[in-house]
């Protein structure tokens, strides 16, 4: 594995299996609540803290950090108070986001849109020892909270009214989603982009979701195959001198059309099984009764 | 039954953006009650309850659980609360058994489930019959079954106090007679239970007493009117036998 042999390779492909593993792990849990394209959103905010970390010559991957989990916090107290409506409050944090981040980065000494550009689209190749030690301690908070509080991140992201009155604190629980989020945006920055960011995060659920039953088995294949992705991408932009973020993220398209397709008939296979196994309970045709029954009364 | 009151509101009121929805509201439920609280779409019955459980703001009024204001009740392990819903699916596909689960929480410290609460939230799937049915994702279920385990889901905690609201709706009639022995049984067992209703329908036996509202007052408050007639009616006027004669029979508005 001549790959491994350049320290910049071994950075790339590690900064990328953290990705592959918290993009999806905070990703289910918004992919639960319906709200697939909060990472998108937040991917946008972070953009604005790229651009001051350059203007205040800051470390952007911890300025970005910063702006995005107080774009997180924005956004879900939008969605609490519900004085605007929630796709306004979010439309207005993408575009603002992104003009932040391009003025802030002009008005920086020697900045340019060109600065922007690694952040947007990711540039693995230029993984840094620091990025390396943010991104590990990042991802190692995501997949604490991810896994550790599993149990109740599904109960409030399945059904929030319900969630309340099992004594849950919801409100700080929606708060944790969304700094979680914050957090695992900025790790998959320099890897995929922040344009990019929310297939990560969206795509691998997707796309477990073709074959599982079950939160648990979709959380796992999940992971598992944004891992796959991730190191897939990284060794084939290497070889074949793509970009890393595009490459991944078709990837993962790619592995969302295969699994979608292997789905099909083993959905079928299981309505079969089901029907075997209750024959009465749902016959296949319409049997219209002979004589009407109390249940056929209709009421007035 | 004893005189303790598990539910107490008192001149609770309550606005849904800026429109008063609750005007003064005073409603007790005494342990071992089975109380039915009914009224047309809009009379305020949902909002009622969801003020009990803390979900929609009061502007006005008291509320107590278990003798507990309800700001500083924690006891949560000791209500089932079953909300308005068609489905028990979220975004992602889950088992019966993880769904029904997530109600046991309020007895588990830091999240954690032992053998003890795996074993309740069996015990709570086979009350409701869906045993068998633990393993499936519920995005295969039907509407009738899907209640089942919003109930199945509401009883893992083993509450003293379960609040449903609207639990036939959308529901078969094998799912309903299943839900009603569910419900039959708990109540048995010594649970107070307040039921939001459309109508009393299979659940009639059951209800100790029925309050009706309409535009966020209370209207009526005692038993649940006989089912002859037109009362066997969703919808019908119910007049007191120990009103004077002569007088207007209490409009519910149910049928106008």
């Amino acid at each position: 594995m001549e790959i491994l042999n350049y320290a910049f390779m071994q950075r790339a492909l590690l900064a990328a299996v953290l990705v592959g593993i918290t993009a999806p792990a905070i990703g289910i849990y918004l992919v639960q609540r319906r709200q697939a394209l909060m990472g998108d959103g937040i991917g946008h905010v972070a953009m604005t803290g790229v651009g001051l970390g350059f203007l205040l010559t800051w470390s952007p991957v911890w300025m970005a950090t910063l702006v995005s989990v107080l774009g997180a916090v924005l956004m879900e107290l939008i969605r609490w108070y519900g004085k605007t409506r929630g796709d306004i409050a979010l439309a207005m944090l993408f575009y603002g986001g992104m003009a932040g981040g391009v003025m802030f980065i002009n008005l920086a000494p020697g900045g340019s849109n060109a600065n922007l550009t690694s952040y947007l689209f990711g540039s693995l190749s230029t993984v840094s020892e620091s990025d390396v030690t943010a991104i590990c301690l990042l991802a190692a908070f995501v997949v604490l909270v991810t896994v550790g509080l599993r149990r109740q991140l599904f109960a409030v992201s399945q059904d929030e009214e319900f969630a309340r009155v099992t004594g849950l604190p919801v409100r700080a629980l929606n708060l944790l989603t969304a700094v979680t989020a914050a957090v695992t945006v900025t790790v998959a920055m320099r890897v995929v982009g922040l344009l990019l960011v929310s297939a990560l995060m969206v795509v691998p659920v997707a796309a477990a979701q073709q074959l599982t039953r079950s939160f648990a088995a979709t959380f796992a294949i999940s992971v598992a195959l944004g891992v796959s992705v991730t190191i897939g991408g990284t060794v084939t932009s290497y070889y074949q001198d793509v970009p890393p973020g595009a490459t991944i993220v078709l990837l993962t398209i790619g592995a969302f059309i295969l699994l979608s397709l292997l789905a099909a008939p083993l959905a079928r296979r299981r309505a079969r099984a089901l029907a075997a196994a209750q024959p009465a309970a749902d016959p296949a045709e319409c049997k219209i009764p002979a004589t009407r029954g109390a249940a056929d009364e209709v009421g007035v | 039954m004893s005189d303790e009151s598990v539910i107490s509101l008192r001149g609770v009121r309550a606005e849904l953006g800026s429109r008063p929805v609750l005007r003064g509201i005073d409603l007790t439920v005494r342990r071992g009650q089975v109380v039915a609280l009914l009224g047309a779409n809009g009379s305020g019955k949902s909002t009622a309850v969801r003020t009990i459980i803390g979900q929609v703001p009061v502007t006005g009024g008291e509320i107590e659980l278990f003798g507990t204001p309800r700001r500083r009740f924690r006891d949560w392990a000791r209500v089932g609360y079953v909300p308005q819903r068609t489905t028990a699916a979220g975004g992602v596909p889950a088992t019966v058994t993880e769904v029904v689960s997530s109600g046991r929480l309020s007895r588990a410290r830091f999240g954690v489930l032992r053998k003890a609460d795996h074993e309740a939230v069996r015990r709570a799937l086979d009350l409701v019959g869906m045993a068998d049915r633990a393993k499936d994702s519920v995005n295969a279920l039907s509407g009738g079954q899907h209640q089942r385990v919003l109930i199945a889901r509401a009883l893992a905690a083993e509450p003293e106090l379960l609040i449903m609201d609207e639990p036939m709706a959308g529901v078969d009639l094998a799912s309903q007679e299943v839900l009603a022995q569910t419900l039959r049984a708990q109540v048995a067992a010594g649970a107070t239970v307040l039921l939001v209703l459309h109508e009393l329908g299979p659940l009639e036996p059951l209800i100790d007493r029925a309050v009706v509202l309409r535009d966020g007052c209370v209207l009526h408050d005692g038993p649940p009117p006989e089912a002859v007639g037109q009362h066997a009616l969703p919808g019908h006027d119910h007049v007191h036998p120990h009103a004077p004669a002569g007088a207007e029979p209490i409009r519910t508005g149910l049928l106008s």
